[in-house]
C-alpha cells in the first residue's frame, strides 16, 4: 500500500504556477527518486507535500490520511520529514541542539534518538557542541539528515543531498541512507545527479516544467527516454 | 537627473519576458481625469473671490495635509522607507521659516523656499545615519532624529526655547503680494494673508502631486519599483539602491520642510512640541495614506477627505477621537490593508493616476498585483 | 570628582531600568523581527494597572504578581488575534497596528486616569539609600531595579538556552520555515514571545512607577530609550541589551550633569554616535 500519494497536486508561488498536477505514489519501504532539470519543480513538490506551500485539499495522503490541509508542523508529527535543499541548519544552534530541535515534533516510539544518530554519524558526536555553521558541507548534511530522523519519520524526503559535496562525501551520505532504509523508512530522493539517484532508487519519476514527464523502474528506463524527459528534446 | 517618463515604459517592456504584452501606464480613465482636474484646480484658485475665510482656512489645512500625505506615501508606498519621523522636517522647515523671517528679516515667501532647502540639508546627515537601520528599525530611527531636532530647538533661546514664540505682526504684513490681494478682493490685511496662504497651499498640494507623479513615472519610479520587489535584485540590475533612496528621502524632506514652513507661517506661532508633533505631522498623515490606499496617487486624496470629515465631526471627542482613529487604523491593516482606493480600484479595475506599469494583454488580472504591496 | 563618580553610578543604575524597558523589545525583535511601537505605552499601562490595584487596597507586591501574568495573557492575545494575521514580508501592517495600539493605550489611559503625574508607593524602600561616604549613595530602589534587570535576563537565558521550548524559540528565530518542518508551530511561539515580552514590560512598569513619576504621555519616550538600548547592544544577546541600556543611562546622567536640559538629548546623541561608528551595535549577532 502507498504510504505517501499525491493526486493531481498543484502548487503556486503567488500567481506563478510551479506544479501542474503531479500524481505520485511511494510504497512502504520503497525508495523513489525524483529527477529533473533545474527549475523543474522538484523542490516545490517536496515543499508542497511537507506543507510549506499552499495546496489543494485532499491532494496529498500520508498512510491513507488526508494531509492536504494540514500545516507543516502537524504533518511532521504524522511521520513525514523533509531534509531541505541546501541543508538550512539553525545557525545559532550547536550540532546537538539542531538534532534535539528535530525531536520537537516527535510522536511515539521509533528507532532514532540522539544515540542512534550519533552511531550513524560518529563525527557528529565529536562535534556535538560545535556551532553548526563551523561544520564542513558534508557534516552539515549529516546534521540535516540526523535532525530529520530525530522525529522518527515513516517517510523521509531528501532534497539534493549531494549538492555541493565532494564525491567521497556523497558516498558516505548514501551509505548512511542505506542504513536508514533498513529501519523500514520510505525515502523520496530528489537528485540532479542521475547516476546516484538511479543506483539506489526502486523507482524514479522525472519532472519537467512542473509535470511528470516519465516514470518507471530505473532498469526499464532507457538513456534516451530519460534524456528526452529531462530536457524535453 | 531628468524627470522624464518617456523612456521608462520602453525599458520596462524590454524586461518583460515574451512580447505578447505591451506595457502602458495611461488608461482611458486617466485621460478623463486630466480633463476634470485642470478645471477643478482653476475653480479652486478662483475660490477666494466667493468663499468666506473659514472655508479657505479649512481648505488650507486639507491641502497641506494632502501634500504631506503624498510625500509620506512616496517614501513608504514607493521607496519602502517607512518613516514615523517626518515631523523632523515639518518642524525644521517651520523653525527655519521663523529664523529667516524673525532673525534674518527675509520675506516670508522667500523664507518658505529657504526652509525647504534647510530641511533638505538636515535630511542628508539624518539619512546617512538612519539608513543604517532596516525596515521597522528605520522607522524608529527617524523618530529619534525628530526628537533630537525637537530637543535642540528647545535650547535655542532666540526662537523661544522650550515654550516657543510668535511671529511678529510686521513679518506677516510684509509678505509679497499682500497689497495686491487686498486691493483685488477689497479685504483687510488678515483676510488677505489667509488668501495668499490658501493659494500657496494650493500650489503646494498640486505641485507636490505633480512632482510625486512625475518622479514615479521617471527612471526613479522604475528604480523604486525594482527596489520594492527586491533590493538585492535591483542592485544586481544596476540600480544604485542607496542613492535612489537618498534622493527620494531628501526630495521628500525639502517639500515636507516647505509644507511645515507654510503651515507655521499661517499659524504664526511655534513651539518645539507643536512643530515636532508626532501626532499632527506623522500619525494623521499615515492615517490619511493608509485609509485612502498606500502606494497609489489616488489614496491620499480619498484619505484626506475621509480624515477631514472625521476630524470635523469627531475631533471634539478629544482622546476618544484619537482612540477611534487608532482603532480604525488597526482594523484597516487587518481587513483592508490596501485602503479604500485599493479595494475600489481592484473591484472596478480603474486607475486615475497610473504610476504602476500595467501589463495589457492576455493576462487579465495581474495588473495590480504585479508590483503589489504585499 | 565625587560628583562624577556619583553621576556614573546613577547612570549605571538608570541603565538597569532602561535594560528592563529594552529586554522585551529585544526578545520580540530577535524572535519574530517585529517592532512594537506600542512597547513604551505597554510599560506605562501596567504601571497604571498596579496603581489602580493599589488604589483599591491591594498590596503593591501582590499587584505586581497580578499584573505580570495579566500582561502575559494580554501579549498572547494581542499576538494571536492581531499580529499573527499580518506576519510576512511587508512590515507596514504590524508597524501600523502597534502604532494604532500605542495611540489607543495612551489616550485610553488619559481618559481613565487623567493627565496627572503619578507614582507607585512601594513603602519605605522607595527613598532608602545606601550611603557610601563622600556624599555618594546608592538608592535602594534603583539598585533593586538593576538586580531585577539582571535577574530577568538570567531567567530568560535559562529558558532560551536550557529548555526544549527555548530551543524552539531560537530555531524559529533562525529559520521559521525549517522550524515548522521540525514540528514547531511558529504562531504559538510568537504568541508566547509577545506574552513574555509584555510580562517583562509589567516588571519594567513596576520599576518605572517605583523609581519616578509617570503619566499617560511618557510611553513613546520609553520606547525610544528601549530601542536605543537594543540597537546599541547589538541584538547578539540580552547581555548586550543590558550594556546598551547602561550606555543610554550613562549618557543621560552625564548629559544632565553638564546641563539638566541636556539629559534626554545626550542619550539620543550617544545612540546616533554608536550608530555611526558601530552600525551593528556593541555586541552584534555572530551570524545574521
Ligand atoms: N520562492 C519562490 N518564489 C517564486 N518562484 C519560485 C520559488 N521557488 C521556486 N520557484 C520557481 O518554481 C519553479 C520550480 O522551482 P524548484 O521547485 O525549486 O525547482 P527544482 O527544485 O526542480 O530545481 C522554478 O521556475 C522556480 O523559479
Ligand atoms: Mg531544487
Amino acid at each position: 500500500m502507498a504510504v505517501l500519494e499525491t493526486h493531481e497536486l498543484t502548487a503556486f508561488y503567488g500567481d506563478f504556477q510551479a506544479l501542474f498536477g503531479i500524481t505520485f505514489a511511494l510504497d512502504e519501504g520503497e525508495t523513489v527518486a525524483i529527477i529533473g532539470a533545474n527549475g523543474a519543480g522538484k523542490s516545490t513538490f517536496l515543499k508542497a507535500v511537507a506543507g510549506l506551500l499552499p495546496r489543494q485539499a485532499a491532494a496529498v495522503r500520508l498512510a491513507g490520511r488526508d494531509i492536504g490541509t494540514l500545516p507543516a508542523y502537524e504533518i511532521v508529527k504524522l511521520g513525514l520529514s523533509l531534509v531541505p535543499e541546501g541543508r538550512r541548519l539553525f545557525s545559532s544552534l550547536s550540532v546537538e541542539e539542531n538534532l534535539l530541535v528535530g525531536a520537537y515534533g516527535r510522536r511515539g516510539e521509533g528507532p532514532w534518538s540522539l544515540a542512534t544518530v550519533y552511531r550513524l554519524f560518529p563525527i557528529l558526536e565529536e562535534r556535538r557542541h560545535t556551532p553548526s555553521t563551523a561544520l564542513s558541507g558534508g557534516q552539515q548534511q549529516m546534521v540535516a539528515i540526523g535532525r530529520s530522523l530525530m522525529s522518527n519519520p515513516r517517510v523521509l524526503l531528501c532534497d539534493e543531498l549531494s549538492l555541493g559535496l565532494a564525491p567521497i562525501v556523497i558516498r558516505d551520505i548514501y551509505a548512511a541512507l542505506a542504513d536508514i532504509k533498513q529501519h523500514g523508512t520510505s525515502v523520496v530522493l530528489v537528485e540532479q545527479d542521475l547516476v546516484h539517484a538511479m543506483s539506489v532508487a526502486d523507482r524514479a519519476y522525472c519532472f519537467m516544467e512542473g509535470r511528470v514527464s516519465l516514470s518507471g523502474r530505473p532498469r526499464e528506463l532507457s538513456r534516451d527516454a530519460i534524456h528526452a524527459a529531462y530536457f524535453g528534446l | 537627473m531628468s524627470i522624464d517618463g518617456s523612456n521608462s515604459a520602453g525599458l520596462s517592456a524590454a524586461h518583460s519576458p515574451g512580447s505578447r504584452f505591451t506595457v502602458t501606464r495611461a488608461t482611458p480613465a486617466s485621460t478623463i481625469t486630466l480633463l476634470i482636474a485642470v478645471p477643478m484646480i482653476l475653480i479652486l484658485a478662483a475660490l477666494p473671490a466667493f468663499a468666506n475665510r473659514t472655508l479657505l482656512q479649512e481648505l488650507f489645512y486639507v491641502f497641506t495635509m494632502l501634500a504631506l500625505a503624498q510625500l509620506w506615501n512616496l517614501l513608504a508606498g514607493s521607496a519602502g522607507l517607512i518613516s514615523v519621523g517626518q515631523q523632523a522636517f515639518v518642524g525644521t522647515g517651520a523653525y527655519a521659516l521663523f529664523a529667516f523671517t524673525v532673525v534674518g528679516g527675509l520675506d516670508p515667501i522667500l523664507s518658505i523656499m529657504l526652509a525647504g532647502v534647510t530641511a533638505g540639508v538636515v535630511a542628508i546627515p539624518a539619512a546617512l545615519i538612519v539608513f543604517r537601520l532596516r525596515g521597522a528599525y528605520f522607522a524608529i530611527g527617524t523618530w529619534v532624529v525628530a526628537e533630537v531636532c525637537r530637543l535642540i530647538l528647545a535650547q535655542v533661546k532666540q526662537l523661544g526655547g522650550g515654550t516657543g514664540t510668535s511671529l511678529p505682526p510686521d513679518v506677516a504684513s510684509s509678505m509679497i503680494g499682500l497689497d495686491f490681494v487686498r486691493n483685488l478682493f477689497t479685504v483687510r490685511g488678515p483676510a488677505a494673508r489667509d488668501i495668499i496662504s490658501y493659494w500657496l497651499a494650493l500650489v503646494l498640494a498640486v505641485g507636490t502631486f505633480v512632482l510625486v507623479y512625475r518622479l514615479l513615472r521617471s527612471r526613479y519610479g522604475l528604480a523604486l519599483s525594482a527596489i520594492g520587489d527586491s533590493e538585492a535584485a535591483a542592485e544586481s540590475t544596476g540600480v544604485d539602491v542607496f542613492r535612489t533612496k537618498l534622493f527620494i528621502y531628501v526630495v521628500t524632506a525639502i517639500v515636507t520642510g516647505m509644507a511645515g514652513a507654510l503651515i507655521f507661517l499661517q499659524k504664526a506661532r511655534i513651539s518645539p512640541d507643536g512643530a515636532y508633533s508626532l501626532i499632527d505631522w506623522t500619525a494623521y498623515v499615515i492615517f490619511i495614506v493608509v485609509i485612502g490606499g498606500i502606494g497609489t496617487m489616488e489614496g491620499p486624496i480619498i484619505g484626506v477627505a475621509v480624515f477631514y470629515l472625521l476630524q470635523y465631526y469627531l475631533a471634539a471627542l478629544g482622546s476618544w477621537y484619537l482612540i477611534l482613529l487608532g482603532g480604525l487604523a488597526i482594523m484597516l491593516m487587518l481587513f483592508a490593508p490596501s485602503g479604500i482606493w485599493g479595494v475600489l480600484s481592484r473591484r472596478l479595475d480603474i486607475s486615475l493616476f497610473p504610476v504602476r506599469r500595467r501589463l495589457v494583454g492576455p493576462l487579465k488580472h495581474s495588473a495590480g498585483e504585479q508590483n503589489g504591496e504585499s | 570628582m565625587f560628583g562624577w563618580i556619583d553621576t556614573v553610578i546613577q547612570g549605571i543604575l538608570l541603565g538597569g531600568l532602561y535594560s528592563l524597558y529594552a529586554t522585551g523589545l529585544s526578545v520580540i525583535f530577535g524572535i519574530m523581527r517585529l517592532v512594537n511601537l506600542a512597547h513604551g505605552d505597554l510599560i506605562v499601562l501596567p504601571a497604571f494597572l498596579m496603581l489602580a490595584l493599589v488604589g483599591v487596597g491591594v498590596p503593591i507586591v501582590l499587584a505586581l504578581a497580578i499584573v505580570v501574568p495579566l500582561m502575559y495573557a494580554g501579549g498572547y492575545v494581542l499576538q494571536t488575534v492581531m499580529l499573527n494575521r499580518v506576519l510576512g514580508r511587508n512590515i507596514l501592517p504590524p508597524l501600523l497596528i502597534t502604532f494604532g495600539l500605542s495611540i489607543i493605550v495612551q489616550n485610553g489611559l488619559l481618559e481613565g486616569f487623567s493627565a496627572d503625574t503619578r507614582f507607585l508607593n512601594v513603602g519605605p524602600l522607595q527613598s532608602a539609600s545606601l550611603p557610601l561616604g563622600g556624599g555618594i549613595a546608592f538608592g535602594i530602589m534603583p539598585l533593586i531595579c538593576l538586580a531585577a534587570a539582571v535577574a530577568v535576563i538570567v531567567l530568560l537565558n535559562a529558558v532560551f538556552y536550557r529548555t526544549a521550548v527555548g530551543r524552539a524559540f531560537r530555531a524559529t528565530s533562525d529559520d521559521v520555515q525549517i522550524a515548522q518542518l521540525m514540528g514547531i508551530n511558529d504562531r504559538s511561539i510568537y504568541a508566547l514571545t509577545m506574552g513574555i515580552a509584555l510580562a517583562v514590560c509589567a516588571v519594567a512598569g513596576f520599576f518605572l512607577g517605583a523609581r519616578s513619576n509617570f503619566d499617560p504621555s511618557i510611553g513613546p519616550a520609553r520606547l525610544l530609550y528601549a530601542f536605543e538600548a537594543v540597537i546599541i547592544g547589538g541584538l547578539g544577546s540580552l547581555w548586550g541589551t543590558l550594556a546598551g541600556g547602561i550606555v543610554v543611562g550613562l549618557a543621560q546622567t552625564i548629559g544632565a550633569h553638564l546641563d539638566p536640559e541636556w539629559q534626554i538629548l545626550a542619550g539620543h546623541v550617544a545612540f546616533l554616535i554608536v550608530l555611526v561608528i558601530r552600525p551593528r551595535g556593541l555586541f552584534p549577532r555572530a551570524v545574521d
